[in-house]
């Protein structure tokens, strides 16, 4: 079957709700997990892979959890629908890279994905929408324990679960959260934040992890260490520290509304004024003038707008999902003339945005800047 | 002082960031600093970075020794210096000398505190409380509380003999 069949269509995506979500993007748990007896899949002979694929992908899919999934070999994958894949969040670029041996198991709601032989025999994940990292723990632990009874996993008593990489020991756990902080960047306050929060022992990262850049204003905050502390203090951890960050996001854009009204429309304005009517334009500047719009919405500064059509241009704007639109191979800069064309096309009838209105106070210092 | 990405040039570069309770440097020549992004004003990079360095010099000194090999992989300790991953669950026991330096920089504790599968929980549960009793025996005799000793003794033995019983 094919994937951008299966998946729920980019507007449906955009339009799933969680608590918090206009900051808040995502929560996601992912447990790294291995077989005994069975080598690791970056030192193991392809013989090996196709052996664990074997044992772990008919496990997978019959969880309860799994009812109607996708599952696939990575092999069966066109380049195409792998990019896809990653510009959803659901497997990662590594990922994306294997061929046979390798595997993808989703369930039908998308919120849980299991990848087959990426660094680890089985890496799963539960991907919430909006600010649920507890819940997001709950549903793959669940996974976890039916998986449990089915294979055999390589554990120690003292070191726990063992992974390929030592940075993954004991736990397997990484607990993350994607977070959309414009306020904080124009206030010019995210780089203290990013180093207190480094303190805590927690990582800030770009939009697709690992070594990718801060894109559209997206960061994702994510445990470290997964030695020498249980599943619920992370999470907990991770949680008080997501909220905060969501506290003070929400502060600094009031205090930009109330202190630099001009600056915040003028930044927004001239996002709205470059994507409605550009007509090149390549998808990391898209991303950032889209992250301006999504804040200049959830001010308020677009009366009438769906507050999920930011939402759907962020995914339906990405370089995999231009190429899905058009038959024939798209070479970069055609892709740029027809992601244009299509933000253009989207955005005909919303209306320039209008001067942001403090809840509170009056506007007659607006131009303070 | 030489830079510890090349290892060939002067480091002109010295970052020293304090995550937990542990202090972690990096020297760094120029060159190499800017193709890390430690020059990059947002800088979100440098945990990464930190943490990768700081595991490679502990991943060297682990490699350090003679050219161990996993019995169960054929995974070595070379190779491990080189991937920074290893081969099967087994190198955990193959490499432990050298991993428990690695161990400790990178993550709060060497010893796992978190889920058990179920199948292994109730030896696992068996063991921690046998830990604990032997403890608390010490401390009572240490403390001359022989009746609390005395008590904890007679918890070990019917600890110890259920678990060999179980185990038959």
């Amino acid at each position: 079957m094919n994937i951008y069949d299966f998946l729920l269509s980019p507007s449906e995506t955009a339009r799933r709700e969680g608590p918090n979500k206009t900051i808040v993007l995502s929560s996601r748990v992912r447990l790294a997990r291995n077989l005994k007896g069975l080598p690791f899949p970056g030192w193991a002979r392809k013989a090996d892979r196709l052996r664990t694929l074997e044992v772990v992908r008919p496990a997978v899919e019959s969880l309860p959890q799994m009812v109607a999934c996708f599952s696939e070999s990575m092999d069966n994958l066109g380049a195409l629908d792998k990019q896809i894949m990653v510009e959803r969040h659901l497997v990662s670029r590594e990922h994306a890279a294997k061929g046979a041996g390798s595997g993808v198991v989703l369930s039908k709601d998308e919120t849980l994905c299991v990848m087959i032989n990426e660094e680890d025999h089985l890496r799963m994940q539960s991907l919430l929408p909006g600010l649920q990292i507890r819940q997001a723990w709950k549903a793959i632990d669940e996974v976890d324990t039916r998986l449990e009874t089915k294979l055999d996993y390589a554990f120690d008593s003292k070191l726990g679960y063992l992974t390929a990489c030592p940075t993954n020991l004991g736990t397997g756990i990484r607990v993350s959260a994607m977070l959309h902080l414009p306020g904080l960047v124009l206030a010019e306050q995210m780089n203290p934040i990013i180093q207190a929060v480094n303190k805590l022992g927690l990582a800030v990262r770009g939009l697709y992890g690992e070594g990718t850049e801060a894109l559209g204003n997206v960061f994702q905050v994510s445990n470290q260490m997964t030695l020498g502390e249980s599943e619920p203090e992370i999470v907990e951890r991770l949680s008080k520290v997501v909220a905060q960050l969501l506290e003070h996001e929400e502060n600094a854009r009031r205090t930009l509304l109330e202190k630099r009204p001009k600056m915040v429309l003028n930044h927004i304005g001239r996002a709205y004024g470059n994507l409605a009517n550009a007509h090149i334009i390549s998808s990391k500047e898209t991303l950032n003038l889209l992250s301006l719009m999504k804040l200049g919405a959830d001010l308020g500064m677009f009366p009438g707008v769906e507050p999920w059509l930011m939402d759907e241009l962020f995914i339906i704007t990405q370089p995999a999902h231009i190429q899905k639109q058009v038959s024939g191979k798209l070479e970069a800069d055609q892709r740029d003339i027809l992601r244009a064309d299509l933000l253009r096309e989207r955005l005909r009838k919303v209306r320039r945005p209008s001067p942001p209105a403090p809840p509170t106070t009056p506007l007659d210092k607006s131009d303070e800047a | 002082m030489l830079c510890c990405v090349c290892k060939q040039k002067e480091a002109t570069v010295h970052l020293t960031q304090i995550v937990g309770e542990k202090m972690q440097k990096v020297d760094l020549c120029e060159e190499c600093a800017k193709e890390k992004g430690v020059n990059d004003p947002t800088g979100f990079s440098l945990a990464d970075l930190l943490m990768g360095l700081g595991a490679s010099q502990e991943m060297a000194d682990a490699a350090g020794s003679a050219e161990a090999r996993c019995p169960a992989c054929g995974f070595t300790q070379a190779d491990f210096k080189k991937a920074g991953r290893l081969g099967c669950a087994e190198c955990y026991q193959a490499f432990a000398d050298g991993l428990e330096g690695l161990l400790k920089t990178m993550h709060k504790d060497v010893r796992h505190r978190g889920k058990v599968p179920q199948a292994l929980r109730g030896s696992q549960d068996a063991r921690d409380r046998l830990a604990s009793l032997q403890k608390r025996l010490a401390r009572a005799v240490a403390d001359e509380d022989y009746e609390m000793a005395a008590q904890l003794r007679d918890e070990i033995k019917a600890l110890k003999e259920r678990q060999s019983e179980s185990a038959a």
